[in-house]
């Protein structure tokens, strides 16, 4: 025996779960039940008498209740949109299988449910392309209140689900959507719903519209004429009610020659200009820094290894000049570069909190790195650090030299075993090199030789402690034993 | 000058810019506001002008008075197109109308530099005030900005704008300095880090914020720290005005979303312009190779590709007769056929055809039953283009190197140098 199950409207969802819910209740399988819909709005829903809910069998009594997954409820809200009659039919045959099939709910791939996917996407587009394509027009009525009005044909019955993001969009505007369906307004507080308008309701277009136009006249590139790509998102049926759309012809008719005439147009005169002002003032090449300023400039531009093409910037050191101690790391890392200073990123932070521990303050020593850009290497979109080569720390040795003799300290504090080479000239084992002043530069400046801070940070938490310890006393060691001055 | 006018030049000015997006901010509207405007996070476009290209914010220059001389550039100082320059107010009520209209999702504004890098700044950063604080105006900002500009004027951007973006103009150092001379690649590069750390800070602050209980009783409110381009930072390359090849492109942009975490890199294909440089020879647009640029963008930032992988061309340039990850495939027939039933992601993400919500559907259905090439129909991709990399229930590729017909032929490449 088939089943009639007769809804007053074809897109309230709550009427459909009631009724679905009933019927598999009953047992009723979806090959017999009809459904039919009142298909357009003031069509009288009782034509046929009260809806064939009432004629269904009644519940077997071992039905237990249905617990449907979150997204099949979703993809209900959305397919009950679209214009197909069948799609009540498809719904509750999915509702029927998902009682009965355990395995249907984990297969994206079923056909049943792609179809069903397919329809929701369907009406997914058209909520999007009138949330695009409608097109506002004001209005002044007689009673002197402005309004909005726009005439739009949706593909499905979209027009109450869409209404409240018209309404968030243009909270403060009294507008209107009409539609050949339904129609929408706006009074600024509440969203009001009436039937199907007439074309011939679509308001004319008011004066401002010229600049639109002339707008969309103007962000046309004729040389790159792309006809197909842009029908395939504005297809040709929305075309009628955008205004702009009146253009399309004549701009795509002319783009050829206009494209050609600019491609053959002899050169003009160029206009006389005054020099401009440089956005960044290069330093001469060649010439040695006069000052840090100076040599910050030189070594942002420094091309003389690979690296430097790469980096942000270069980072050069900072600190109190003439001072006791320069500290002298390898180079800078990710937060360096991108921040433009040494020793801000966790290793320069394990150093601060040191040196604090010391009562040695961060603004009594002159800190900088022996290269002075960030050598890394992308993974995915990450930079992880890479050591520099030697290559690329000679290249950079003179930059580190030039800014020892402006910074003029008294002591070099190597940290790690690219600076430490940097300093000295030769390879050095910091392992049995540390904790020690060495004496062997040509400037008479002692060199001091400890660990980095990204080593100790690189520990197993096991070992760390104990190292920190050990790189703490030979921090201190090396504030406290400085030799006397060297001669300036 | 009457706004017409204005208009039709500053528009005509904004053209060669590739952007148009409004995707990717915080999602906000108008209800109980005094103005209009929301995002609600995917971007619309609003129309489609005949070059294919998405219409979706208002994009001008404030002016197109400029003082460099960049050859590329139709704006260029030395370039005898008319000039124009809009006052504050005018690109105000424009963005209003076109928004009240629906024809917009908000505003792009980019400009010439007049007088000094912060006076251009700071009237940019004014139309944004005046839309944001005087109207209430909750749409979509996106602000050019200028490289070099003072901190102070870039964190106002910011507080503003949902996206601000530094163009890098060209894919090389070397190209910059033969055609944008007085433009300083560092000094865009340091502009770029300076607002990666101000999203980044702003970021971390808003995860940081601990709850407040105003009144008592009431519920505990977080304050949310002032927002900084919620929709992040993007740049512009010109593609094809210099010998770089895609090679090149590539890693360049790789470098830029590993070092500045970009949202995105658009590609411009240099066009003809009016009033060209004489040093500019000009010809059609290379439209497909602009077309694979983004193909191949696209598999570094979804697909797991490396960008020194994606070219395998030895003359450093991406095919144009098939797509990148086509090309990739049919360079590796030795990672392929691919089981359907049993390869991981990635691997499944290398197939031609196969998109990343396929594969997520392919992973969800073989967790419950076995994978059938009939089921590739119905997830709508292309069938011609898979078939012959997989291995499925029922499908086994003919032995030997895959076969692919390439697509139709196009426009072919125009080579300017």
């Amino acid at each position: 025996m088939q089943v009639q199950v007769r809804l007053d409207d074809a897109t309230d969802l709550g009427a459909f779960r009631r009724h679905a819910r009933q019927l598999l209740a009953a047992g009723v399988p979806p090959e017999r039940v009809e459904w039919s819909a009142a298909q357009a709005a003031g069509e009288a829903a009782d034509l046929f008498g009260e809806a064939g809910a009432a004629t269904l069998p009644a519940a077997t009594a071992a039905a237990a209740p249905l617990a449907v997954p979150p997204w099949f409820v979703e993809l209900c809200g959305d397919v009950i949109l679209h214009r197909e009659p069948q799609r009540h039919a498809l719904l509750y045959r999915l509702l029927w299988r998902l009682a009965h099939e355990p395995a249907l709910r984990h297969d994206p791939l079923d056909a049943d449910l792609m179809q069903a996917r397919q329809m929701a996407k369907a009406v997914h587009r058209d909520i999007h392309k009138m949330r695009a394509f409608v097109r506002f027009t004001r209005v002044v009525g007689n009673d002197g209140v402005e309004r909005h009005v726009a005439w739009f044909e949706p593909d499905h019955h979209i027009v109450e689900a869409n209404a409240p993001f018209f309404a968030r969009r243009f909270a403060q505007m009294r507008w209107a959507i009409l539609t050949p369906e339904r129609c929408v307004e706006w009074n600024g507080q509440a969203l009001a719903f009436r039937e199907g308008a007439d074309r011939r309701e679509k308001p004319p277009p008011d004066g401002g519209e010229q600049l639109w136009l002339t707008y969309y006249e103007h962000i046309f590139n004729p040389a790159r004429l792309k006809l197909a790509a842009m029908r395939r998102e504005m297809p040709r049926r929305y075309w009628h009610n955008l205004p702009e759309a009146a253009l399309i012809q004549p701009l795509a008719d002319a783009a050829e020659a206009r494209s050609q005439s600019m491609i053959e147009a002899p050169p003009t005169a160029a206009r006389r200009i005054r020099a401009p002002i440089p956005l960044h003032l290069r330093p001469p090449e060649g010439a040695a820094p006069a000052d840090l300023g100076e040599l910050r400039a030189a070594a942002h531009a420094c091309r003389a290894c690979p690296i430097g093409a790469l980096a942000t910037q270069a980072v050069c050191g900072e600190g109190l000049i003439a001072p006791q101690h320069m500290l002298v790391g390898e180079q800078p890392g990710d937060q360096e570069d991108l921040v433009g200073r040494p020793f801000v990123g966790p290793a320069g932070q394990l150093l601060d909190r040191t040196m604090a521990q010391l009562g040695w303050a961060r603004e009594t020593v002159y800190l900088a790195n022996a290269v002075k850009h960030f050598k890394y290497e992308l993974r995915g979109k990450r930079r992880i650090h890479k050591t520099a080569g030697q290559r690329e720390a000679e290249a950079c040795a003179h930059w580190l030299e030039s800014e020892i003799s402006l910074v003029r300290p008294q002591g070099l504090v190597a940290l790690g075993a690219t600076a430490a080479r940097a300093l000295l000239g030769r390879p050095v084992a910091v392992q049995a090199e540390r904790g020690a002043w060495l004496h062997e530069r040509g400037d008479g400046r002692p060199v001091f030789v400890t660990l980095h801070p990204s080593a100790l940070l690189r520990l197993p938490d096991a070992e760390r402690a104990e190292a920190l310890g050990r790189w703490r006393a030979e921090l201190a060691l090396a504030r406290d034993t400085l030799p006397a001055a060297i001669a300036a | 000058m009457d706004l017409q006018r204005k208009l039709a030049i500053l528009a005509d000015a904004a053209k060669y810019d590739a952007s148009c997006a409004s995707s990717g901010s915080q999602p906000r509207d108008s209800v109980g506001g005094r103005g209009i405007g929301s995002t609600e996070g995917a971007g619309i476009c609003h129309s489609y002008a005949p070059d294919g290209r998405c219409i979706s914010l208002l994009k001008v220059l404030l002016t197109n008075h400029c003082q460099y001389d960049c050859l590329y550039c139709v704006n260029r100082a030395s370039s005898n197109v008319p000039r124009a320059r809009f006052r504050v107010e005018e690109v105000v009520q424009l963005t209003l109308d076109f928004y009240r209209r629906n024809c917009i999702e908000g505003l792009f504004l980019s400009s010439g530099i007049v007088k000094s890098p912060d006076h251009t700044m700071e009237q940019v950063v004014e139309v944004a005030r005046a839309l944001r604080e005087d109207h209430d105006f909750r749409g979509y900002i996106h602000l050019k900005t200028i490289p070099d500009a003072s901190d102070e004027l870039i964190a106002r951007a910011g507080r503003y704008a949902d996206r601000l973006s530094i163009n890098v103009e060209m894919p090389t150092t070397e190209g910059l300095r033969a055609l944008a001379p007085e433009k300083d690649e560092s000094a865009i590069r340091r502009s770029m880090a300076r607002l990666r750390l101000r999203i980044d800070d702003t970021r971390e602050e808003a995860r940081r914020v601990v709850p407040i209980r105003a009144l008592p009783g009431a519920a505990p409110a977080a304050a949310k720290p002032p927002p900084f381009a919620p929709a992040g930072q993007s740049t512009q390359m010109i593609v094809g005005a210099d010998a770089t090849d895609d090679r090149r492109i590539l890693a360049s942009s790789a470098t830029l979303y590993g070092a500045y975490k970009l949202r995105r890199v658009y590609y411009s294909a240099f066009s003809p312009i009016p009033d060209a440089a004489r040093a500019l020879p000009l010809a059609a647009p290379p439209l497909m190779r602009e077309h694979r640029l983004y193909q191949a963008d696209w598999l570094m930032r979804f697909y797991g590709f490396d960008h020194q992988e994606i070219v395998a061309e030895p003359d450093g340039l991406l095919r144009l007769d098939v797509d990148p990850k086509l090309a990739w495939a049919l360079a590796h027939a030795d990672r392929f056929p691919v089981d359907l039933n049993h390869a991981p992601r990635e691997m499944l993400l290398r197939v031609p055809g196969l998109g990343v919500k396929a594969v997520e559907r392919l992973l969800q259905a073989r967790r419950v039953r076995r994978v059938r090439a009939d089921d590739l129909r119905r997830l709508h991709v292309p069938a011609r283009k898979v078939l012959p990399f997989v291995v499925a229930d029922r499908h086994r590729p003919a032995p030997g190197a895959p076969v692919i017909s390439p697509e139709p032929p196009r426009a072919a490449q125009a080579s300017l140098f």
